[in-house]
């Protein structure tokens, strides 16, 4: 059975911002509302890095654990999807979620009226029949049910998103890694991803500089 | 014996509601765990559909598959340009 994963590669990303436009033309979402966007660590330092977030189809998924009316489900393919007739925009999975995967079309509102969440499918909609007008309109393009991969994935220019079964990614990635040359640690760890000490120091310092100028005005 | 049975029957309800309160009081010392044990919820809603289920895979899910498994192929450049 498969087992639906994003892997995002930071070292490929280019913050180019594709996914994020592709989500949203895809399927047709409402202003506001962004079910992926790119967050980039030491922005403006040489060798910063970019990441493609969205909904990471958590295997023990915080939101179906605090929502009070029980709408989230799992497909066999470990997607984690919602119905949105059950739910009552209280906001708990936007609280719950590490990534602020769940989205609101009102946005921080009151209690209640938020409107109904919505969140990344991995384009496999709803609780609806698969290609139906209702899908779409409630939760987007169905394309898993024609056999495609995620938009956002799909339309990465430098294949940075990969997006499938997870050991099947892996291998893809892993592949890379070896293709890169780096061994051990540096094939895949901490610094490759996020970046090294020196160019957080750096960027303190560059913040602080800034603001000693604008003090100064 | 009068004044033993005396004293019973006037000690009795003074008994009883000391009792009382110091269970009551001591309620309030009792110890239990605060922390909130979320359980996933059983989901109420409408059922899903398969996605081999209709439109054009009908029903096959290997077919359903093999077009995934191919697409997710198609990710990997060094198999496709080589």
């Amino acid at each position: 059975m498969a087992r639906m994963k994003f892997l995002c590669d930071a070292e490929r990303c280019i913050e180019c911002n594709g996914c994020v436009t592709a989500c949203k033309n895809e399927h047709e979402l409402p202003w506001g509302v962004n079910r992926r966007r790119v967050v980039t660590i030491n922005d403006g330092v040489p060798g910063e890095k970019s990441i493609s977030v969205s909904c990471m189809h958590c295997s023990d998924a915080p939101c179906m654990a605090v929502c009070p009316t029980d709408c989230f489900y799992k497909t066999d393919e470990g997607v984690v999807l919602h119905n949105k007739d059950a739910c009552i925009g209280c906001g708990y999975c936007f609280f719950a979620c590490p990534f602020g995967a769940p989205q609101f079309p009102n946005g921080p509102a009151a209690f209640g009226a938020r409107g109904k969440m919505d969140k990344c499918t991995f384009c496999s909609g709803g609780p609806e029949e698969n290609g139906t007008k209702e899908e779409f309109e409630k939760y987007g393009r169905n394309r898993i049910s024609e056999g495609k991969l995620p938009a956002c994935a799909e339309m990465c220019s430098t294949k940075a998103l990969l997006a499938g079964d997870a050991p099947v990614i892996s291998d893809i990635f892993r592949d890379r890694a070896l293709r890169r040359g780096k061994a051990g640690d540096a094939a895949w760890g901490w610094t490759t991803a996020y970046g090294k000490p020196e160019q957080a120091q750096e960027r303190t310092q560059e913040r602080t500089r800034e603001q000693k100028q604008e003090g100064g005005k | 014996m009068k004044n033993v049975s005396r004293m019973r029957l006037t000690l009795g309800p003074a008994f009883v509601a000391m009792v009382a309160a110091l269970a009551l009081g001591l309620s309030a010392c009792g110890e239990y765990s605060q922390v909130a044990n979320y359980k996933p919820g059983n989901y109420q809603g409408k059922s899903d559909t398969r996605p081999w289920e209709g439109g054009q895979f009908a029903g096959n899910k290997q077919a359903w598959e093999a077009a995934l498994a191919n697409r997710a192929q198609g990710q990997n450049e060094y198999k496709r340009t080589n």
